[in-house]
């Protein structure tokens, strides 16, 4: 309707401007006075048409062959060339007007129609979605990609090596002799075989992943090895088989204060805690010297641990400077070389961040523990995502 | 190592408080596990003496007493059966809260009569069970006073965690001694001085040791005892063996593990008149055994050090004495044997007899070699106060042990190994706190440590014991420098890989798993088979007996788990290792899944259907294609392991290596392991992928898009029931290799129309122009090739 007024204002201005120009007008309904009610008769015919037939019928009334628009055209030829120019400019005009008021009435018919079927292609938009199941990623592999994360942007890369592995690997190269007592703190479960009189075994520890490490590679090395590690003892704090991390840093110069450095750094970017209290206490490791413990602050209440600044300490790991012997078992010269290695339990650090109350449920599979506990699959930690803290 | 502390004061002068003490131990690398105030709740009761017990006029089996706590006298009714007049108690009057039985004590009438108070019984205390009668307290206890003061239980225990490498701490004196050095008091002395021998041991002591087996027992020192009288400990010492969880026996068997406990020194006793002959130390023989002091009986083998007498083994050195000539309350006439045994050797006695005893723990982390002769003096005074008689001269046998080390130590390593800085006298006088000599020049120190360090054997022990006394809070932190500018990648592409699994699974819908690397043996049976190699010695349980040889069966068995709780339509998934063999390159990572149930949840447009083998597929190939592997070119076999539905599973292969399985689960299988309905599973090996290419650079080849427009054709051949897909696809695509781009399968259908054992397969290939766009004859042209092509490979005909 908009449009109709439109057209009509622009009729009104044509017919005065031909006035203006001093143009004889002609007679009948071709007199201009008639075009300017012809048109305002034939758009608002147009307008009003109830369906398209109608809008059809508008349309041959006034264009068709024998429209009065077409009707007028056929008279052009009767006038005088003056006329002639003056009146055919007005009809030209005249036949845009109403074609255009025809072709918005058409469109606002098939607007309406379109409108009408759509109504009818109604649903209830509250109905569930096609189902998709959800996936999660266990917390161990998000705790170690997290690890990874931290220790990955300190330069250390990932070493990794066979989870069944030779009583040397395991434990004389470390500098656990066969009847060292240290052994009896590693419940080790044994496999029939040998190779070259050594007995198999399940690591205790990824530290055989160092041993191979130092065995082929030449300092400096910066290696975390991650991985399974089996220990024959299952109760409420122990399973048979549990996770860790361990680090190496072998060079000329590394110390003590880049060991705490390390590690500090290490806690607190982990446990998302910036000024975290961490504490070295002295202890023992046959394979380091000097060992050392670390503890975090927590605050323990009755709501729970908290870890920062608090009135206890959490112990989380174990390190060391890298015992000479241990250097020496893999054909690196302690006179030259030294470093430290330190290693952690990664179900502990992720049960303390991820406050999961039972180490035995890592291993149970039960879904209902998965999907509350597990991590979106895209939620991969990395320093700039910060999702590691 | 547990200890009181009246016990370590009896080693230190101090006055640190408790709290103090316990946190410079753990500072000192001694750490805590516990304190244990064991007075706890148990302050407010008193020695009360009972006056008078009267039987109860209403009941039988309970007594009136009249009590009398000090300072006032209370009406008591009493059900122990010894209560009596007399006797000192422990009581406590109403208002109280008894721990044992976690009542606030009220006052009552019993039966008539009044009772004002409560008799206590050790089960009442909470501190041990004995509920057969009332605590009777000495006589001579004060009448009012704490009752703990009396029972012993107002010393605090403290209980370190010894690392193995501190034998000197396995005695409370090696804890003073440490706490001392660390500035925590000064360590009293002891007077080892000589006792005179009023006589010369009828007993003598040989070392029939060849010299293989000399060091064995390198030292023996012997005494006899005449005239003894082996009654009951007192009780102070009684109330410290108790407190650290030994069982009082008799004066001369308590001696011992106070010296134990005390000094680390395990010292043996044996009833001198129970010994024939004299005391020989030897290898074990053959078929030898030992009755021992635990009531059981151990076979000796030829490397175990054997104490015996003439005739039989007697004990095993360092690990535990013989029954045969054990002392009792009779003993009269005691040998006492102060040794020193090997180490090793004792640990590999106490191992293979599966033993544990304080000596071994001790003999087996180092017991002070030069603490014999000296051990022997004190326990000799400590036998004679307590048990009288009369001590014999020494008997020696063998010499002390070589233990001085020369440790060469240049002063400057406690700055560039030990990361602080610490002035040269500093270092020192630590040194010498701890017992170690100091000699040699400024450059380099010749440290000789003490006896009962047998742990400090190079340079970096040295610089331990001067970081640990100096305290590990003054190293400074010095942040780790990179080596390189940027940091390298931490993960090899093939580790990158492993982590991509998982989450590609994850994004898929399923759920990781992470389950135990062992099987029961028989389900290792059903993946594979159970080698030998991969049966665990010692498994824990017999559920976990094995090295899994595949990751599926602990999935499989987890879906049946989560069945049980109502879970039984899932999609599980674990990225992990299986084994072949027990050797490294026997180790696989396997991505493994299983679905099982329903493929989705009931819907209302979409209609439940059970999970089949093309689930387990699209899993096995969004895999293979998000971790890069070549899909296209892979060729699928109806040939998966036996675990599989034989005709509904198959294997992805490149080349003739098998890169995954995929499959509906054999149902025997499934069944076996707990799960009812179909379960679909996949196995893809990731260590047989190739390798990830090492890229030039990060560059992708240009991409050239066609200019012309793709065409389509639709055709169906009608086929042998028995041809498959692939060899369809395969056959359409060598039919013309540069135009077609793509080939899928739309449709299969078999029925009566098409005949028996027949079926139809409709493809829909995607014609790429390159050059130019096809005409119409072109088109026909190519159609014809792939008519043929598929005929000529499958014997299929265009349907008509």
């Amino acid at each position: 309707m908009v449009s109709l007024s439109n057209h009509e204002g622009d009729g009104a201005s044509s017919s005065d401007r031909l006035r203006m120009r001093g143009i004889a007008e002609v007679r009948g309904e071709g007199t201009m006075d008639n075009l300017s009610s012809l048109k305002e008769e034939l758009t608002r015919a147009a307008a009003a048409a109830a369906d398209l037939a109608a809008l059809e019928e508008v349309r041959i009334g006034a264009l068709g062959k024998k429209g009065r628009i077409t009707a007028l055209m056929k008279e052009l030829g009767t006038l005088s060339p003056e006329q002639r120019k003056a009146q055919g400019a007005a009809l030209n005009v005249l036949k845009d007007e109403v074609a255009a008021a025809i072709e918005a009435r058409k469109e606002a018919l098939a607007g309406a129609a379109l409108d009408a079927k759509l109504m009818e292609e109604r649903i209830d938009v509250t109905l569930p979605a096609r189902p998709e199941s959800v996936g999660r990623i266990h917390p161990i592999s998000q705790t170690v990609d997290e690890v990874v994360a931290i220790f990955g942007e300190m330069g250390f890369t990932v070493a990794e090596g066979p989870d069944i592995e030779t009583d040397w690997n395991n434990f004389t190269a470390l500098n656990i002799p066969p009847e060292h007592p240290a052994r009896q703190e590693h419940d080790t479960f044994y496999l029939p075989g040998e190779v070259d009189g050594q007995r198999m075994v399940l690591r205790t520890h990824t530290s055989p992943v160092q041993i191979r490490t130092m065995l082929k590679a030449k300092p400096p090395i910066r290696i975390i090895c991650p991985g399974r590690t089996f220990r024959c003892d299952y109760d409420a704090t122990h399973s048979p088989m549990f996770h860790q991390v361990e680090g190496l840093v072998i060079d000329e110069t590394t110390h003590m204060g880049h060991l705490k450095g390390c590690l500090i750094e290490f806690c607190r970017a982990y446990f998302g805690v910036d000024d975290l209290p961490v504490r070295f206490r002295p202890s023992y490791f046959p394979f380091t010297e000097p060992s050392a413990e670390v503890d975090i602050g927590c605050e323990r209440s009755p709501a729970g641990l908290k870890i920062g600044h608090g009135s206890d300490w959490l112990e989380i790991l174990g390190c060391g400077m890298v015992n000479p012997k241990v250097l020496e078992n893999c054909g690196i010269d302690p006179a030259r070389y030294q470093g430290f290695a330190f290693g952690m339990g990664l179900e502990r650090i992720s049960m303390l961040k991820y406050g999961i109350p039972d180490l035995r449920t890592y291993f149970e599979s039960d879904l209902r523990w998965l999907r509350h506990y597990g991590f979106a699959s895209l939620d991969m930690p990395s320093l700039v995502g910060g999702s590691y803290s | 190592m547990r200890f009181t502390l009246s016990w370590l004061k009896e080693h230190l002068e101090t006055e640190a408080s408790l709290a103090e003490i316990a946190d410079k131990l753990t500072m000192i690398g001694l750490e805590i596990e516990e304190v244990v105030d064991r007075s706890r709740g148990l302050e407010a009761f008193v020695a009360a003496r009972v006056l008078e017990a009267k039987p109860h006029p209403n009941a039988d089996r309970l007594r009136v007493c009249k009590v009398d706590d000090g300072s006032q006298v209370f009406d008591v009714v009493c059900g122990a059966p010894n209560a009596r007049s007399g006797m000192i108690g422990v009581f406590a009057t109403a208002g109280m809260y008894i721990p044992g039985i976690k009542v606030t004590l009220k006052k009552a009438s019993i039966r008539g009569a009044e009772s004002n108070g409560m008799l206590l019984s050790g089960d009442e205390m909470g501190i041990n069970d004995d509920h057969t009668g009332i605590i009777e307290l000495p006589e001579g206890t004060p009448i009012g006073s704490p009752a703990v003061e009396a029972m012993g239980l107002s010393d605090p225990i403290i209980d370190v965690a010894v690392t193995p490498n501190r034998g000197d701490c396995l005695g409370v004196r090696g804890i003073a001694r440490d706490l001392a050095a660390a500035g925590l008091g000064r360590l009293k002395p002891l007077d080892d001085s000589p006792v005179k021998g009023a006589f010369k041991s009828p007993i003598a002591v040989r070392r029939d040791l060849d010299e293989a087996h000399a060091n064995a027992c390198p030292m023996f020192v012997g005494r006899y005892f005449r005239g003894v009288t082996n009654g009951d400990s007192p009780q102070w010492l009684k109330d410290r063996l108790v407190a650290v969880g030994l069982r009082p026996i008799s004066a001369l068997v308590d001696i011992t593990n106070y010296f134990t406990i005390g000094l680390g020194r395990p010292l043996h006793v044996f009833d001198a008149d129970k010994v024939k002959g004299d005391i020989h130390v030897r290898m074990g023989r053959p078929g030898e055994k030992l009755a021992a002091l635990n009531g059981k009986e151990y076979e000796i083998d030829g490397e175990m050090t054997v104490i015996a007498d003439d005739e039989v083994a007697e004990g095993l050195g360092g690990v535990i004495g013989g029954e045969p000539s054990g002392c009792t309350e009779t003993t009269r006439n005691v040998f006492l044997e102060t040794a020193w045994f090997d180490p090793v050797r004792t640990a590999a006695t106490g191992r293979r007899l599966n033993l544990q005893t304080d000596a071994r723990f001790r003999f087996e982390r180092g017991v002070d070699p030069a603490f014999l002769v000296a051990a022997t003096e004190l326990a000799t005074k400590m036998i004679r106060e307590l048990c009288g008689g009369e001590a014999s001269e020494l008997v020696i046998a063998g010499e002390e042990p070589a233990w001085r080390r020369l440790i060469t130590y240049r002063p400057e390593r406690t700055a560039t190994l030990g990361g602080v800085t610490l002035a040269e006298q500093d270092q020192r006088r630590i040194l010498q706190t701890i017992g170690c000599e100091v000699s040699g020049t400024a450059e380099a120190w010749s440290v000789v440590p003490p006896s009962w360090r047998g742990d400090m054997v190079g340079e970096a022990d040295v610089v331990e014991e001067i970081l640990r006394l100096h305290g590990y809070h003054h190293i400074p932190s010095v942040p780790l420098t990179r080596e390189l500018t940027l940091p390298g990648a931490a993960r090899t592409p093939e580790q990158r890989r492993a982590s991509m699994a998982r989450r590609t699974l994850a994004s898929r819908g399923l759920v990781e798993a992470v389950t135990m690397a062992f099987v029961p043996a028989a389900q290792a049976e059903l993946f594979g088979g159970a080698k030998e190699s991969l049966r665990l010695v010692n498994p824990i349980s017999a559920d976990l007996d094995a090295v899994r040889p595949s990751v599926l069966p602990n999935l499989v068995s987890a879906a049946g788990r989560n069945a049980d709780r109502g879970v039984s339509d899932l999609a599980l998934f674990e990225v992990g290792p299986q084994y072949a063999g027990d050797r490294p390159e026997d180790q696989a990572l396997v991505a493994a899944g299983v679905r099982a149930g329903k493929a989705g949840p009931k819907h209302w447009a979409t209609p439940a259907r059970p999970v089949d083998a093309f689930d387990a597929k699209a899993d096995a190939l969004a895999l293979l294609a998000a971790l890069g592997a070549p899909v296209e070119n892979l060729q699928t076999t109806a040939d998966a392991p036996a675990w599989y539905h034989p005709g509904r599973s198959g294997a992805l292969r490149l080349g003739p290596k098998a890169i995954a399985l995929f499959g509906e689960l054999h149902p025997r299988i499934a069944r076996k392991l707990g799960v009812k309905g179909p379960v679909a599973a996949f196995e893809v090996f990731l260590d047989a992928l190739p390798r990830p290419k090492a890229k030039k650079g990060a560059a992708k080849p240009m991409l050239v898009l066609p200019a012309f427009q793709p065409v389509e054709r639709d055709f169906a051949f009608v086929l042998d029931e028995g041809i498959a897909a692939e060899a369809v696809v395969r056959a359409v695509r060598q039919a013309e290799k540069q135009l077609i781009a793509e080939v899928r399968v739309f449709d299969q259908f078999a029925g009566p129309s098409l005949g028996e054992g027949r079926k139809s397969l409709a493809v829909n290939v995607v014609l790429q122009p390159v050059e130019k766009t096809l005409t119409d004859a072109e088109i026909e042209a190519v159609a014809k090739r792939v008519v043929d092509a598929v005929a000529k490979a499958t014997g299929g005909t265009l349907r008509t």
